[in-house]
């Protein structure tokens, strides 16, 4: 992938993706206002949300350690998985311990970021995914571009194109003289997944949330593929990160109302599902929980990046960011795009490689994110704290150990520009020297910078240089009366 | 080092800053906001469920008058023009007492395959709670509401409320009536996406049409 400019240079080019993209966030972003307005205690259950993942991350041992009993006694069986391959490891031969070949999936955030199906395929085994835009995105051959709605960047005549070419391949065709209403489009889906639906004997599934003390797991949704593939099949196995525990069954009461308004801006999704290990003759027989690791005690270990894991992937932030809007989802080069993935993926991957370490900058630092934030997660505040570890390096948890990381490549001219200014502003006489140097030849300053500076200057206009700088004019103006030479006056005294 | 003990030994390095005598009721919580939005009478509550139902393109029906709810189950299902209708075995015998014989009644059982429920046409269920503020109706798989599936597979679903007994403000009000250890579902509306251009479509997979009916003291009886 390359890194988020390059990518975005790109995207943005695309009108279609940018005039698809800004009407989808313009008409969420007003829905959601209106929904959260509703509610005149959103600020309350804002902060209750941000608390109880606060004391669950502080906890997070315990917690998980709970959970694993509750889960287990009420009939399951709990999996760990420390990073992206084992989880896959794991997902493969439960899935292969059934004899199966084909399984139904719910979407899911964390099986896309360990990138499941096609560690599934190689394995020859076809995982079919029942939402209808993610359906559309792996009938594509595509890669999801939004959080909650991931074929965003696909408009209906594409979608009906998608449908009539590839849906015979995977299963039932389209129906003939497909249109491109989207009624007619779900009606085709419909009928296609249905056949996956009733022959389904495994179903692979992510969760919204874990509630420790009982052991339940809850999946937040609208067009009933979830519930289809969490009750149809024989068998369930469900991937979840381990920071989507919540320590209380009543903590659902925060986390369902902030949920809902904040992604779909809806007072409640169509459908909410629960369940608790496995139920008598009522769904699945066997349940398979794989709690996953990749990354996520990284992100623990720092302490300002680990607010990143109270998000409950609403999506919200992308809705709201000027830079998502214009560059899309895909430019971000991950499961997670938008702001809340800018801080995310270099958290989870760390900031090795080129694309990682330019996430931190795919933003203006606007704060609409952090605004819109159903658990107040400091997103500015984050991006500013890894643009810093891009830059200087320093110490950082890869793989759970502590390191010092170097540096990432390319911001050589960004850090010597940086010490270049501690160096003249530790030496109060050459800096003034400098800046006297720099107004009398002011006439004679480019409008643009040359070398690596072009890319910045080539958007932005160069600041003018003042005739005289602050110090000249406080010595002029002020410095002889006498009245507080300030720092200049004493270092000169001294 | 097997992954378990690698996962929790990486956790507990990373919560260093975390003094060790700290416990989980030191981290504060506070919940100061509302149980319910606004005060209303349950009357209100009541009128409130039905306007959000409705919002989310739920039909909302009312049997307040005695013995009137047998009588509106059969007209919606003779509306809809079933010929079969899946039955929870707790469903009380009298909801579908003025169903003509020749809607053929398919009993809940877990021998019903997923196919035989495909050719199912409606289905009839209690619930456990409903949630007035966002217009939900809660099912916990009790006997009057049968297993998840049944609620699922077909594509017209009647969902009849008590509104003496059944109807909360709220969805912290809603939490604390139910078990979590049965499985729980949550249904607001039909199945409904906005995958497409975010246009909303009613209807991809649950079943696209859903009836509630707001049943009196005298009609609903006891389940």
């Amino acid at each position: 992938m390359p890194a988020f400019p390059q990518a975005a240079d790109a995207s943005t080019r695309n009108t279609q993706l940018r005039a698809n993209l800004r009407h989808a966030t313009h008409t969420i972003r007003a829905k959601r206002a209106a929904a959260v307005a509703e509610l005149d205690d959103w600020s309350r259950l804002r902060a209750a949300g941000a608390a109880i993942k606060d004391r669950t991350l502080r906890h997070l041992d315990q917690y998980l350690e709970q959970l694993e009993s509750a889960v287990t006694a009420a009939g399951g069986q709990v999996h760990w998985a420390a990073d992206a391959d084992e989880a896959n490891r794991i997902v493969t031969e439960l899935v292969r311990a059934t004899g199966e070949r084909e399984v139904v999936k719910v979407k899911s955030m964390a099986t896309q970021e360990i990138g499941l199906n096609g560690a599934l395929a190689t394995a020859g085994i076809t995982a079919y995914e029942t939402d209808l835009a993610e359906l559309i995105v792996q009938l594509g051959d595509d890669l999801p571009s939004h959080i909650l709605v991931p074929a965003i960047h696909r408009n209906r005549g594409e979608i009906r194109d998608i449908f009539t070419e590839k849906m015979s391949q995977w299963g039932r065709p389209a129906p003939e003289g497909l249109t491109d209403a989207p009624a007619d489009l779900a009606e085709a889906a419909r009928l296609h997944l249905r056949e996956k639906f009733l022959n389904a004997k495994v179903g692979i599934s992510g969760a919204n949330f874990m509630v420790a003390e009982t052991g339940t797991l809850v999946v937040v949704e609208s067009e009933g593929n979830g519930r289809m593939c969490l009750t149809l099949p024989e068998t369930l196995i469900s991937v979840v990160g381990i920071e989507k525990v919540v320590p209380t069954f009543q903590d659902l009461e925060v986390f369902l109302q902030l949920l809902p308004r904040s992604s779909t801006a809806e007072r409640m999704n169509p459908y909410t599902s629960t369940w608790t290990g496995t139920t008598d003759a009522d769904g699945p027989r066997a349940f398979h929980l794989v709690l996953l690791d990749n990354g996520r005690t990284d992100t623990l270990a720092d302490t300002v990046g680990r607010q990143a894991l109270r998000c409950i992937r609403c999506s919200a932030c992308l809705n709201v960011c000027p830079v998502y809007e214009r560059a899309g989802g895909h430019a971000y080069g991950s499961a997670y795009p938008g702001p809340i993935g800018a801080i995310l993926t270099p958290q989870l991957r760390g900031t090795q490689s080129e694309l990682d370490a330019s996430l931190p900058y795919a933003s203006s630092l606007c704060g609409a994110c952090y605004e819109v934030c159903p658990v107040a997660i400091d997103i500015p505040e984050i991006l500013v704290h890894l643009r810093e570890r891009v830059v200087e390096g320093g110490p950082a948890s890869v793989r759970g150990t502590r390191t010092v990381i170097k540096p990432a490549k390319g911001h050589a001219a960004e850090r010597a520009a940086m010490r270049a200014a501690r160096w003249a502003l530790d030496h109060p006489r050459l800096l003034r020297t400098g800046q006297r140097l720099a107004s009398r030849t002011r006439r004679f300053h480019p409008r643009r910078l040359p070398g690596p500076g072009r890319a910045w200057s080539d958007t932005r206009e160069l600041p003018k240089v003042p005739e005289e700088s602050f110090r000249d004019w406080w010595q002029r103006t002020r410095g002889g009366s006498g009245t507080g030479s300030g720092t200049e006056g004493r270092k000169k005294t001294t | 080092m097997d992954s378990r003990a690698l996962v929790m030994a990486r956790i507990r390095r990373a919560l260093t800053d975390v003094p060790r005598t700290e416990t989980p009721g030191e981290v504060p919580v506070e919940r100061t906001y509302h149980r319910v939005h606004g005060d209303r009478t349950a009357a209100r509550t009541v009128d409130l469920l039905a306007e959000n139902l409705a919002d989310y393109r739920a039909l909302v029906h009312r049997a307040d008058a005695p013995s009137s709810l047998p009588a509106l189950i059969a007209r919606l299902l003779a509306d809809r023009g079933a010929t079969s209708v899946a039955v929870p075995p707790g469903l009380p015998g009298s909801w579908l007492s003025d169903v003509p014989d020749t809607v053929r009644r398919v009993p809940d059982t877990a021998e019903l395959t997923p196919h035989d429920l495909d050719a199912v046409s409606s289905v009839v269920t209690g619930c456990a709670v409903a949630i007035a503020e966002t217009g939900t109706v809660v099912l916990d798989a009790a006997p009057d509401q049968g297993r998840r599936r049944i609620t699922l597979v077909p594509d017209h679903h009647i969902c009849v409320i008590r509104v003496t007994d059944q109807v909360v403000d709220s969805v912290p009000e809603a939490l604390e009536r139910l078990d979590p250890v049965r499985p729980l579902t949550w249904i607001s509306g039909p199945s409904a996406t906005s995958d497409i251009e975010l246009d909303r479509v009613e209807g991809v997979h649950g079943p696209r049409t859903l009836e509630v009916i707001l049943a009196g003291p005298e009609s609903a009886g006891q389940s």
